[in-house]
C-alpha cells in the first residue's frame, strides 16, 4: 500500500490533480443519493446535464454545421449541402404554430431516407440471416436445444389458439427458455452495473486517495 | 396484544431481513468491491470462445493489415469499455497493424483520441505513420454505408485537421475492400449498426466489444457468422487482456519492458494492462454477495410465509372450536 495521504495526493497542485479532486467530489455528491436525496446530489446532477448538453452541442455544431455545411459551401463552393441545410432550418418552424406544418417536409424526408437505408439491412441481418442459420442442418445437442427453444418460444407468442394440449405444453417449455434468457440478461445487467461501481471505487481509492497501487 | 402493557414481540431473523434498510445492502456491496483492492484474490481468468475468436482473427492478419476501430461509448461506461479498447489497441500495435480510429458517438470522440495516443505512446507508435484518428462524423448509418464507397469522401480530414489525402498511411485505404477488420467498441446500438451497414451489404468482417447489458443481444450474430467474435463487458475485457498479456510474455515484450522501465513506471503500466482483470476480483466477490442476498431473502420470505399460513390455519381452527 502507498503511504500517500490526502494532502500528499493534493500537492503539488497540478491541473490533473485538480481534475481528479473535482471528479472525486462530484462522485461523492452523486453517491450521496444512496443515503437520501440532497442538494449536493441535485447540484452534481444538474451540472452533469448542463456540461453534457454543452459538449454535445459543440460536437454537433463542429461536425455538422461547420464540417458538413459551412466549410463545403463557403470554402469549397459546393451547393448540395444547402439542401439538407434548408431542410434542417425548416425544423425550427415548429416553434411557430402557424408555420409548424412546414417542418413535416423535413421529417418526411428524414423518415423516408432512413427507412430506405434501414429496412433492407434490417430484413437481411435480423430476419433472413437468422432464419437461414436456424434452418441450416447441424447435428449437435446445442443445435437441437436451439431449435426446440426457438420453436417453443415462438409458439408461446402464438395467440390465435388457446394454449392447451400440445400447444400448451410447447408454450410452457417456451416460457422456461424465455426465463433462462431473462435470467442471463439479469446476470449480465448486474455485472455491468457492478463494473461501473468498481470503476468509480478504483478512481476514488487509487487516483484520488492513492491508497492502492 | 394491544394497549399500554403490550410486550414487544421479539423479531425473528426472517423479519429482520424483510425490514432490512437498503443502505446496509449498499454498504455491504461497497465493501465487497473495495476489499479485493487491498487483498487481491488473483482469481484465474478463463477465456471464452467468442473472445478467443476475435483474438485468433487478429493473429491471422499480417503486419500492415488495416483495422478500423470505432469508439462508440462515453464516460459512463468507461470501466467496461476502456480496458477493452486498450487491450485491442495493444494487440494491434504488437502485431504492427495499421489502426484507423473513428467515433460515431459524440462522447467517444475525445475518449478515442485519448485511448489511441496513450496506447500508441506505450508502444512507440506515431500518429499518421502507424495509426490515424479520424474523429467523429454525424449520421452513423450513412457514414458506415458511405465508407463502403469512399472513406476519403466521408472523412476529408483527420481529427487534427490534416487533409486525408496528405496522409500517406491512408493512400491505399479507400473502401471496406482495403480494411481487414472493423472492431466496434460500443455502449450503444452502434455495434449492431456495423453488422447492419458494414457486414450485411459489404461482407466486412466485424468484431464487437459491447457492455455486459448488451452482450446477450449480440450472440445471435455469432452463430450466423455476421460477427467474428464478441467481447462482453468487463469480463470480456479481462479475457482479452489476459490473451494479450500472455502474447507479450511469449514474444518477450513483457520481459524487455521489465528490464527497460523504472519500477514505478513499470508498475503503473502493468496495472493499466491488467485493469479489467483487477476489477474482476471485486466482480466475483460482489456476485457471490448478491447470490447470498438472493438466497437469504428468498429463504426468509418463504419460511415467513409458511409460518404465517400455519398461524392463520391454527387461528381459524381455534375459531371453529369456540363456535
Amino acid at each position: 500500500m502507498n503511504e500517500v495521504s490526502l494532502w500528499t495526493g493534493f500537492w503539488p497542485f497540478t491541473p490533473e490533480r485538480f481534475a481528479i479532486w473535482v471528479g472525486a467530489i462530484l462522485t461523492l455528491c452523486i453517491y450521496s443519493f444512496l443515503y437520501r436525496d440532497n442538494p449536493f446530489y441535485k447540484f452534481a446532477e444538474h451540472l452533469l446535464v448542463g456540461v453534457s448538453a454543452g459538449y454535445w452541442a459543440l460536437i454537433y455544431w463542429n461536425a455538422n454545421i461547420v464540417g458538413q455545411l459551412l466549410v463545403p459551401v463557403l470554402r469549397g463552393g459546393v451547393l448540395l449541402p444547402l439542401v439538407p441545410g434548408v431542410l434542417g432550418l425548416l425544423m425550427f418552424t415548429r416553434f411557430f404554430p402557424r408555420f409548424a406544418w412546414i417542418s413535416r417536409y423535413a421529417i418526411a424526408f428524414y423518415v423516408g431516407g432512413y427507412a430506405g437505408l434501414a429496412i433492407p439491412s434490417y430484413m437481411q441481418a435480423r430476419v433472413l440471416a437468422q432464419v437461414h442459420a436456424a434452418m441450416a442442418p447441424t447435428v449437435s445437442i446445442t443445435a437441437a436445444l436451439l431449435l426446440i427453444g426457438l420453436i417453443c418460444s415462438l409458439l408461446y407468442f402464438f395467440f390465435s389458439r388457446e394454449h392447451k394440449g400440445v400447444l400448451g405444453g410447447a408454450s410452457r417449455i417456451g416460457i422456461w427458455f424465455l426465463m433462462v434468457g431473462f435470467g442471463a440478461s439479469f446476470g449480465y445487467t448486474v455485472m455491468a452495473r457492478v463494473s461501473l461501481l468498481i470503476g468509480r471505487m478504483q478512481f476514488l481509492f487509487r487516483d484520488w486517495l492513492g491508497l492502492i497501487r | 396484544m394491544n394497549g399500554r402493557g403490550e410486550m414487544k414481540q421479539k423479531r425473528t431473523w426472517q423479519e429482520h431481513l424483510q425490514a432490512l434498510d437498503r443502505r446496509i445492502i449498499y454498504l455491504l456491496i461497497a465493501l465487497a468491491v473495495v476489499i479485493p483492492f487491498f487483498f487481491p484474490l488473483g482469481l484465474p481468468t478463463n477465456v471464452t470462445e467468442p473472445v478467443r475468436q476475435v483474438f485468433d482473427y487478429v493473429e491471422t492478419l499480417p503486419p500492415g493489415s488495416v483495422v478500423l476501430i470505432s469508439f462508440d461509448f462515453g464516460p459512463s461506461t468507461m470501466p467496461e469499455m476502456y480496458p477493452m479498447v486498450r487491450a485491442v489497441l495493444r494487440h494491434c500495435f504488437v502485431r504492427d497493424l495499421v489502426v484507423i480510429g473513428v467515433a460515431n458517438h459524440p462522447d467517444g470522440t475525445a475518449l478515442g483520441r485519448i485511448a489511441m495516443s496513450e496506447v500508441a505512446a506505450d508502444y512507440g507508435k506515431v500518429n499518421q505513420e502507424d495509426y490515424v484518428y479520424l474523429g467523429y462524423m454525424a449520421g452513423a448509418s450513412a457514414v458506415m454505408l458511405a465508407i463502403g464507397r469512399d472513406l476519403h469522401g466521408v472523412y476529408p480530414r483527420d481529427y487534427g485537421g490534416v487533409p486525408i489525402g496528405e496522409i500517406e498511411l491512408l493512400e491505399e485505404v479507400h473502401t471496406y475492400n482495403d480494411i481487414d477488420l472493423v472492431v466496434s467498441i460500443a455502449a450503444t446500438a452502434l455495434a449492431e449498426f456495423w453488422v447492419l451497414y458494414a457486414n450485411t451489404p459489404y461482407r466486412q468482417q466485424v468484431a464487437l466489444g459491447v457492455t455486459a447489458v448488451q452482450a446477450l443481444n449480440f450472440y445471435p450474430y455469432l452463430d450466423t457468422g455476421q460477427a467474428i467474435g464478441l467481447l462482453g463487458g468487463m469480463k470480456g475485457a479481462s479475457e482479452y487482456e489476459k490473451l494479450v498479456n500472455d502474447l507479450e510474455e511469449e514474444l518477450g515484450i513483457a520481459e524487455a519492458r521489465r528490464r527497460a522501465l523504472p519500477e514505478a513506471q513499470l508498475r503503473a503500466l502493468e496495472r493499466r494492462f491488467r485493469e479489467a482483470s483487477i476489477g474482476m476480483d471485486s466482480q466475483s466477490i460482489v456476485h457471490a454477495a448478491i447470490i447470498a442476498f438472493i438466497v437469504l431473502g428468498n429463504a426468509a420470505f418463504f419460511t415467513l410465509r409458511r409460518r404465517r399460513r400455519a398461524e392463520e390455519l391454527a387461528e381459524s381452527a381455534r375459531g371453529k372450536g369456540t363456535d
